[in-house]
Order: C-alpha cells, then sequence, then structure tokens
C-alpha cells in the first residue's frame, strides 16, 4: 500500500511522503494522535497536581523520579516479548492501550498519591513496552535504502502530536471552564483513537519462516558479542552519559538571555519546530551520505548550541534550532542507523537493548549535570560535559561501527 | 476494506462524541447543592473579628471566600462572589490570588482588596497561588508562586515570592535581589528560591525562607535596607507572633513531610505544640498563643484546625483551607 497515487496539491510535505510505505505513515498517525494525548496531561498535570488536589509539588518530583528506571527494563521486556512472539503490533498495541487506561486511572485515583503514583508507572510502562516493537516495524516495513525517510516521516508526526497537545488541553481547560477530569477524558478518547487505528491501519510485518525456537533471552544478549552492534550500543550510551539534558539546555538559554518566566514554558517548542521542519530532510540526508555522519553531526549541533550558551555572542533562537537539529539528526537517524544491522527476528530487541542503554545513560548525565551544578554553577558545569561531548563525538566518529556503511 | 473503515469511523466518532459530552456536562460544575449550610447576601467586612478562608465544601459556592465569626466558627459560613486560591487580610487591607482561568503556562491574578473586599489593584503575575499574606500595618501585601519547569527536573517547580506595597504602588515582582548574609558573608547563588513571607509590626522588619544548594534556611530581613542575614536552618513558610517573638513554621520531617514547630527568636529554641499531623502550610496565628493550618483529611479534602503552644488541637472549620483572621 503506496501513498503514490495521492494527486495534488504537491506540498513540500506531499513530495516527502510520496512512496512511504503505508505502515510508516499509519504508525506516524497513531504516533501523532497518541502524542496529543499524552502531552495534553503531560501540560496539565503539575497545575492538577499541586493546584487540583493541592500536593507539595516535592513530592510531584519524588513520584517523577521514580519510575525512568523502570520504563527503561520494562523497554527491553517489551522488545524482548515482540520478538519471541513474533507481534510486534500486538506487543506494540498493549503499550498503547496501557496508556490509553492509565488516562482514566487519574480519575479513579484522585488524590491519593501510591495511587496516582501508580497510575503514572502504568503510563511510563504502555510508553516502555512500544518503543521498541514499534521502531522495529518501520524499519521491517521499509526499504532499507530509504529507512532514513521513514523514521524521518515518523518523528515528524510524533511531533505534530507534541504540538498539537497543550493547544488542545487548553482549548478543554477553557471548554469546560477548568475542569481537569476533562483533560483526562479527552486525552483517554484521543489515546482509544489511536489504538483503534492502530488495530485497523497498521500491518504486522510480513511472517518471515517460522523460528525453529522461539528466541531465548541468551540470543538477545547474544547480539551484543556481534562487535558492530556492540559498537553502536556503546557509542549510543558514551554519547548519551555526556549529553545534557533539555531541562538544562532550556535553564541555561533562561539565565544566559534573561527570559520571562511566561515565556519560559514555550522554549521547547522552538526545539520542537526545527526538529518537525528536519526531521524528513536529515532523514533522507542519513541515507545518502551515510545515517552514522548525520547522527555524529548532531551531536555536532549540540556541542555548537552549548558552545553559543557558554560564549558571548549568539541569540537564543539560534541555540533552539541548533537543539531541534541536534533532535532531528539523531532521534530517528539512530534506530535507522542500527535496524539494518539486526537479523529481523531480533529488531525489537536488539533496538530495545540500544535504546534502553541510551536512555539509561541521559539519566545518569542529568543527574551528574544537577550534582556539578551544585557544586560549580550551570556555566560550567555545561561547558565541562560539552569538551567532553566533542572528545567522545571525535572518537566515535573515528573508531566507528564497521557494518554501517550508510 | 469498507467495513474497516465503517467501524474504524463509528469508533472514533463514538469516543470524540462522548469526549466533548463530558466537556459539555463538566461546565455546569457538577454539584448544585451545597453539601454545608452556607449563607448568601451577607455583608463580608474586614472588622478584626472575622475568620475568612477559601470555602472547599462541594456544591455551587466551593472556591468561594467564606466568613464566619472568630468567636463562634461552627455557624454557617457565609459567602460572598469573591473566587480566591488564597485569602489574607490585616489592618484593612486584604489580598487574594486567583489562579487565572485555562491559562497555560499557568497565570496568577493578584487583587488588593479595601477593608469592605472592594478591587484597589490587581496584577497579573506568571506562576500558579502558593502562599499569601499582608503586613500587620496593612501596608505591605506579598505572595508565593509556583513557576514550573525553573529547576532542573523538567517537571521541578520553583517558587517566585514577590510584594508590592499598597499605598505607593511599588511592585517587586521577585525579592531574588536581596542582599543576603550567610556566617557574616554575602550570599551568591544562581538556585535562590524565596517561599513565605511575614513581617513584623513594625512594616519593616521581615522573616523569609531562602532555598538553595540543598538547604533552606530562615532569612531576617530588613526592608528599607534590602538586606536580610541567615538566622536557622531548616525552617519552612515562617509566620511571625503578633508580638514579634516567634515564629511558627513547618519543619521537613522527610522528604515531602513536614510537622509545625515553633522558633523562640530570643534563645532560638525550637518548640512542638501537640500537633504532630502532616502541615503543609504558612501557620496563622490568631492571637499569641494560638496558631491556626489547614490539614488533609482523608478524603481529600482540607480542614481548617486550631491549637495552642501546648494545648491539644482543635476542628474549626470543615471543608476549608487558607485561615486569615481580620
Amino acid at each position: 500500500m503506496y501513498l503514490a497515487s495521492v494527486g495534488p496539491p504537491r506540498t513540500p510535505l506531499r513530495r516527502a511522503v510520496r512512496n512511504v510505505p503505508g505502515n510508516v505513515v499509519a504508525l506516524g498517525i497513531v504516533s501523532l494522535v497518541t502524542d496529543i494525548s499524552a502531552e495534553m496531561v503531560t501540560a496539565i498535570l503539575p497545575l492538577y497536581l499541586v493546584f487540583g488536589l493541592g500536593l507539595n509539588p516535592l513530592q510531584f518530583g519524588l513520584l517523577d523520579g521514580l519510575y525512568a528506571g523502570a520504563t527503561a527494563v520494562l523497554r527491553l521486556v517489551g522488545g524482548h516479548v515482540a520478538d519471541r512472539w513474533r507481534r510486534l503490533k500486538t506487543v506494540a498495541g498493549i503499550g498503547y492501550a496501557l496508556s490509553a487506561i492509565a488516562k482514566l486511572g487519574f480519575l479513579v485515583a484522585g488524590p491519593v498519591v501510591p495511587a496516582i503514583g501508580a497510575v503514572l508507572a502504568i503510563d511510563r510502562a504502555g510508553k516502555g513496552i512500544r518503543t521498541a516493537p514499534r521502531d522495529a516495524l518501520i524499519t521491517s516495513s521499509s526499504d532499507p535504502a530509504s529507512l532514513g525517510r521513514s523514521f524521518g516521516v515518523h518523528r515528524a508526526l510524533d511531533t505534530v502530536g507534541a504540538f498539537l497537545g497543550p493547544l488542545v488541553a487548553t482549548l478543554v481547560l477553557w471548554a469546560s471552564l477548568n475542569n481537569y477530569d476533562s483533560v483526562f477524558v479527552t486525552s483517554f478518547a484521543l489515546a482509544t483513537c489511536a489504538v483503534i487505528l492502530l488495530v485497523s491501519f497498521v500491518r504486522d510485518q510480513p511472517a518471515p519462516p517460522p523460528v525453529q525456537a522461539p528466541a531465548p533471552i541468551r540470543t538477545t544478549l547474544g547480539l551484543l558479542r556481534e562487535a558492530n552492534f556492540r559498537r553502536c550500543c556503546i557509542w549510543a550510551a558514551g554519547l548519551g552519559l555526556l549529553t545534557i539534558t533539555d531541562s538544562f539546555v532550556y535553564l541555561a538559554v533562561q539565565r544566559r538571555w534573561d527570559i520571562g518566566t511566561s515565556v519560559f514554558p514555550l522554549l521547547p517548542l522552538g526545539t520542537a519546530g526545527t526538529f518537525l521542519l528536519l526531521a524528513i530532510p536529515l532523514g533522507r540526508l542519513g541515507d545518502r551520505i551515510g545515517r552514522w555522519k548525520v547522527f555524529l553531526g548532531g551531536h555536532l549541533a549540540l556541542i555548537v548550541a552549548l558552545l553559543i550558551i557558554c560564549g558571548p555572542i549568539g541569540s537564543w533562537w539560534l541555540v533552539l534550532a541548533l537543539h531541534g537539529v541536534f533532535y532531528a539528526a539523531t532521534d530517528g537517524v539512530l534506530p535507522a542507523a542500527v535496524g539494518p544491522l539486526l537479523p529481523e527476528h531480533l529488531r525489537a530487541s536488539g533496538l530495545a537493548v540500544l535504546q534502553t542503554g541510551q536512555a539509561l545513560a541521559r539519566m545518569a548525565a542529568a543527574v551528574t549535570v544537577g550534582l556539578l551544578w551544585t557544586l560549580w554553577d550551570l556555566r560550567p558545569a555545561i561547558l565541562a560535559f560539552t569538551l567532553a561531548l566533542l572528545a567522545v563525538t571525535i572518537a566515535a566518529a573515528i573508531f566507528k561501527p564497521l557494518g554501517v556503511r550508510r | 476494506m469498507t467495513r474497516r473503515l465503517i467501524v474504524t469511523a463509528i469508533g472514533i466518532l463514538a469516543l470524540i462524541g462522548g469526549a466533548i459530552t463530558y466537556v459539555i456536562q463538566a461546565r455546569d460544575g457538577g454539584a448544585t447543592e451545597n453539601a454545608v449550610p452556607v449563607v448568601s447576601g451577607q455583608p463580608m467586612l474586614l472588622d478584626g473579628k472575622t475568620l475568612f478562608f477559601r470555602n472547599l465544601a462541594p456544591g455551587p459556592d466551593s472556591g468561594k471566600l467564606a466568613a464566619v465569626p472568630v468567636a463562634d466558627p461552627g455557624t454557617p459560613r457565609r459567602v460572598g462572589e469573591l473566587h480566591c486560591d488564597r485569602f489574607a487580610a490585616a489592618h484593612g487591607t486584604a489580598i487574594c490570588l486567583r489562579l487565572k482561568p485555562s491559562s497555560l503556562p499557568p497565570l496568577t491574578e493578584m487583587f488588593v482588596l479595601d477593608a469592605n473586599l472592594h478591587e484597589r489593584h490587581r496584577e497579573t503575575l506568571p506562576g500558579t497561588p502558593s502562599r499569601a499574606r499582608v503586613s500587620p500595618d496593612g501596608r505591605i501585601v506579598n505572595w508565593t508562586l509556583f513557576v514550573t519547569g525553573d529547576s532542573y527536573a523538567a517537571t521541578g517547580f520553583s517558587t517566585r515570592t514577590g510584594l508590592y506595597e499598597v499605598n505607593t504602588g511599588r511592585l517587586v515582582k521577585t525579592i531574588e535581589e536581596l542582599a543576603v548574609f550567610v556566617d557574616g558573608k554575602r550570599y551568591f547563588a544562581s538556585d535562590v528560591n524565596y517561599w513565605g513571607i511575614t513581617f513584623g509590626a513594625d512594616g519593616n522588619r521581615f522573616y523569609a525562607t531562602m532555598a538553595s544548594k540543598g538547604r533552606t534556611r530562615l532569612i531576617e530581613a530588613d526592608y528599607r535596607a534590602y538586606r536580610g542575614t541567615a538566622i536557622a536552618e531548616n525552617v519552612e513558610c515562617p509566620s511571625l507572633s503578633p508580638d514579634g517573638r516567634r515564629i511558627a513554621y513547618k519543619q521537613k520531617t522527610g522528604p515531602g513531610t513536614w510537622r509545625l514547630a515553633v522558633l523562640d527568636l530570643a534563645t532560638h529554641r525550637i518548640t512542638h505544640p501537640p500537633e504532630s499531623r502532616q502541615l503543609d502550610d504558612q501557620p496563622v496565628w490568631r492571637d499569641n498563643s494560638t496558631l491556626l493550618y489547614p490539614l488533609r483529611n482523608p478524603s481529600g479534602t482540607q480542614d481548617i484546625w486550631s491549637v495552642g503552644l501546648t494545648t491539644a488541637p482543635k476542628l474549626l472549620v470543615p471543608q476549608a483551607t487558607s485561615p486569615s483572621v481580620s
């Protein structure tokens, strides 16, 4: 099923998604609707907890830090189970459904902190479970030569959802006269729509010849004995360990250019906007000149952005644009680079290992930056990280994984 | 294919329709009956004999400013038309903080009110209401707002504490510029947060909590000189007694847990009134030996309690928060 038969108008987006497999577009739409639903809740959650329920923000921070590790583990579980059952679509669907149910959980949980914690945990679990099988499905549904573009299309659609989420939340709050439950109900409805779209329009990968024995966990770990894949994981985690996480970037931008509190929450939109515009072009560039080059180039963009923050020249919008380039050149490009290295029957597990390593490394980075900030101050902490990241990026360019030709 | 399309369309339309229906019925605001007796249409004045609070009892008047006589808090609560998330009053001046409806990122409206609770001044500030106070002489109103995303957890909060001089119209959006000395040295840090101002009777001496690098300190400050000194640690949401001798505050007992404590300013001795339950607010002195404060109840709302420095706690007003006597 190709979208080639669609007639005029031939907008740039039309041209970009021409010949993109229908399955990838369908997965992109599912992600778009899911992201509207998720970002709606993210936008109002602090307000709801602190204001609607009168919890202390500190309790909220504790809740939030609790599940990041669990999400990482579930990502591995989701990838493994999807490969083992040979059911990528089903496992991804379970992940989407769990997150949808969690939205209603907020209504049931009320002001009870442990119950809210459980609801957030279910929501994160759903996100963790679905990521690897979804990316494996994108890989299986695409022509290896244009995989970067496929991931670019998916990530661009996903980001549109992230943009719309807060807007829809504001609209619902306005229409319901500030009723938070309405936001949760609307979010649930949208998340369920996404599950229906997945069931109806996303096709599971074409069944390969049945594997004699289901892949035991040893085989997933056995992937790491494969030098190329191992190198990819090590570099992704190594770069992740030195990646300044988003909230620090926005904070540093706010301090450097003294941005007002009411504008501050809008800074991520600058990053997301660039990501949205460049996800597809940079994905295609990766297809053409090599995905690993683009992946490392994205890190160079982040390095330049951070140097501008620490330096005397430049402007905040340039930093946000470069931050968006970093995302557009890494977020979908990495799975596109690594996916083809993995055997089809272990693709979800392999991508899960890769992404989990990267996520855990970035969490460690966030903790370290927080610590250095407290000890030194924000700017020296960022500068130290940036120089280390530059060294590792150069090393990753020299000792690149051999299998990543393209 | 066609059948699949139809089934999918029906499912999606049903879900979106359901959500829209829910939003529309939510506009009517749920309960139509007040859960507790409420009297409306009575005048509300700052007469010095009234306990004001935010009414939390379910019903059409939930969220409104309510009042009962201090001497007889059991009488049915009087409500007007004023909605306040936080309220405080002293000496004929009141402050009312209200979250601006459906503003993302959130904004707070700050109203200064006169003795008849009529609006004198209004400001719109970023953040969500957290604390509010009026200096004992009625000349300075101050507030603390939560501002999101200003710290290193993506979902972290920071606080923004400001004040407004009623007579001169001088607005200080944040007191972070205050020159603070810790152990005799001027303290500089990028992560300073203030919350919970309390003024003395002279309208010049004030106290506030300063948080930085994981520690909270009590700052004693001079408003005219605009400088302050750290005089104690682990003191949050300070509240100065009318005689200026003691500070009631919430003392941290663990992550996200606090209890009521009282610091004697002359001896620096800390005592605990007989109230060991979880407190998360700036206490209010009713007189020099009685404190008022809201506590969370099992059903998820809050009740206003009072406790003496050595006498047992009493439930004053159920389903209410943000107490203020004026």
